[in-house]
């Protein structure tokens, strides 16, 4: 009954059935959408599972009081109730945004600056870049945060100059104000790859523009306003959103050099969560925290680029 | 005029190079401070050149703590890294092959979703994913640290992406003619045409997972799994006297590979970066 139709069927139809039926295998293998679903499985399969299905995980425990190794029970918004009471939250929401306000700009101010002095046509201009890329290029690493945190400590470096021009030693990591100062540092010291990516944008700037302003009277300053931000904006656009993200939700630095001293005043937000979550094992708690996150990043991106409109210059719009 | 040309141009050189000098301070401290010795560094010493150049520090700093030598954690963190370039690699092109060549049903959606996960910050689904590698028991062994970079990597895919759209598409329309269906155009035409993008790839995703400390530290519990950058942490709190010396030593070695693929590869990791994000 449920025998293939081949197999009752003559030796010569069964080789035509056969041909046809891998006829429409290589069709069907071979057309569009297979081809992009064949291709695009891993990003689909991998957005499922570890993209989606864990943002939806996070969403059910946040409203449960969830431990490890213990039992999840719903508590309904209690965690987010809590949240906004906490007053360690509120203040690592605080310091947070402290930090990405003062970092992210100083750090692309400072990237703009250096690129647009190494797009001079000078020797040695690769050489710099280079240079001026390693402190990216590394930055990350504990190893580095280990140095700064020794260049920082009582008796370190920075002291023995301070002690070298005859001033006072200040204790840098015990002062809320110096610690959120030397990870500030530290984020700006780290411009590298925004500087390359300025480099290649003010390379794409015609030098007709320039010529042109040079005709009409503009000054350096002129220029660099009226030319090149304008040309460079959809760049400084892409460089603010992804720096201002990543600034958001740094941690090996503050967990290495201040662990979120003193009094709190460097406990970032992605600190905070890793404490609740790793060191205290409130998973539920953490979950609240990681949704709050995501909706204030979430809006932020989104205000960012509603507001681009009034200040990226896109060439369609001339 | 000429003078004054040439004074401008030195002054140019000096500037720059000084404050780049200032800039990787606080590497070449690190270098000369693995051939020094605690008092040396700790009473601030200025100078990069040390006294005498203790080169024990690499000794006492390589065997590690507990036991188990910086061999094995500089060996895990080569095959962990390894592995998820690897992965990171092969999906990714594939996907930004799918994503840029081919017009299939929804590709529009997958699309967008991928763009809202190059910007969805990896720490905000750490807590569930935590959860769920728990749950499955991969808690304490690599999968979670190598597992999901076999599935694309939306940053990586969208630089590809920038640069397959530079690819012409007249290459694949001559290939279809002569036959080739959209896999071996992938195959013989794309991938071939992908490598300096396939070489930014390796090159940046292999140092953030070298350098990757907060993945390592959730995941990994036992001290023979540890990566480099876990056991410098480990290295530097386990006991109350840290040994700097060998501290900065053992971080100085773990620069290297980095530095290695810098200086090999910078013409890609520049021209890679700079196209990132950037046309489009």
């Amino acid at each position: 009954m449920f025998l293939p139709a081949s197999f009752t069927l003559g030796e010569s139809m069964k080789d035509g059935n056969d041909m046809e039926k891998q006829r429409n295998f290589k069709k069907f293998l071979y057309s569009n959408n297979t081809a992009g679903y064949v291709f695009s499985l891993p990003f689909i399969v991998g957005f499922l599972g570890f993209t989606l299905i864990p943002i939806l995980v996070s969403m059910y425990y946040s409203v449960t009081d969830y431990k490890l190794g213990q039992e999840a029970n719903f508590i309904g918004l209690q965690n987010y109730l809590d949240l906004f009471a906490d007053e360690r939250f509120m203040n690592s929401m605080k310091v947070t945004v402290i930090y990405v306000v003062i970092s992210v700009p100083v750090k692309l101010a400072f990237a703009l600056l250096v690129a647009y002095f190494l797009t001079k046509q000078r020797r040695g201009v690769t050489f710099y870049r280079s240079l001026y890329y390693v402190p990216s290029l590394i930055g990350g690493s504990v190893a580095v945060a280990l140095v700064w945190k020794t260049i920082f400590s009582r008796r370190g470096l920075a002291n023995a100059i301070l002690a070298g021009l005859g001033l006072d030693k200040i204790s840098w990591l015990g002062d809320p104000k110096t610690a959120m100062g030397i990870l500030i540092a530290m984020s700006a010291w780290q411009f590298g790859s925004s500087m390359i990516i300025f480099a290649a944008g003010l390379k794409e700037i015609p030098t007709t523009y320039y010529e042109a302003a040079d005709i009409d009277g503009a000054n350096k300053f002129q220029r660099f306003v009226k030319i090149t931000l304008p040309c460079l904006s959809p760049i400084i656009l892409y460089n603010l959103v992804m720096q201002t993200i990543s600034a958001f939700m740094s941690f090996t630095q503050a967990f290495v050099i201040t662990q979120g001293g003193p009094n709190d005043s460097t406990n970032f937000y992605a600190l905070y969560v890793y404490n609740h979550a790793f060191k205290w094992s409130n998973m539920g708690y953490a979950s609240a925290m990681s949704w709050i996150m995501l909706i204030i990043i979430s809006a932020l991106t989104l205000i960012i680029f509603k507001t681009s409109k009034f200040w990226v210059f896109s060439e369609s719009d001339s | 005029m000429r003078t004054k040309h040439r004074i401008e141009s030195v002054l140019y050189h000096v500037l720059i190079c000084g404050f780049g000098f200032i800039m990787i301070y606080p590497v070449l401290w690190m270098i000369s401070g693995a051939f020094k010795n605690n008092t040396e560094i700790l009473n601030g010493g200025l100078s990069l050149i040390p006294e005498v150049w203790r080169w024990e520090n690499f000794v006492n700093g390589w065997s590690g703590f507990g036991g188990i030598s910086f061999g094995t954690f500089f060996k895990n963190s080569l095959i962990v890294a390894g592995v998820s370039t690897f992965g990171t690699v092969i999906s990714s092109a594939c996907v930004a092959y799918a994503f840029s060549r081919i017009k299939f049903k929804g590709s529009k959606i997958w699309f967008t979703a991928m763009l809202c996960t190059m910007m969805l910050p990896a720490q905000i689904i750490l807590v569930p994913q935590y959860i769920i590698y728990n749950k499955l028991g991969w808690v304490g062994t690599y999968l979670p640290l190598i597992l999901p970079h076999f599935f694309g990597q939306a940053f990586f895919i969208y630089q590809m992406m920038q640069f397959i759209k530079g690819i012409p598409r007249e290459l694949d329309e001559a290939a279809t003619i002569d036959g080739c269906s959209r896999y071996s155009i992938f195959t013989r035409i794309i991938l071939p045409l992908l490598k300096p993008s396939i070489v930014t790839t390796i090159i940046i995703q292999f140092y953030w997972k070298w350098d990757d400390f907060m993945g390592p530290m959730i995941y990994l519990n036992k001290p023979e799994m540890y990566t480099a950058s876990l056991a410098i942490k480990q290295f530097a709190d386990s006991s109350s006297t840290t040994d700097y010396g060998a501290m900065f030593a053992m971080s100085a070695l773990s620069l290297i590979p980095v530095f290695l693929i810098f200086l090999f590869f910078n013409k890609y990791l520049v021209e890679g970066i700079s196209s990132s994000g950037l046309k489009g």
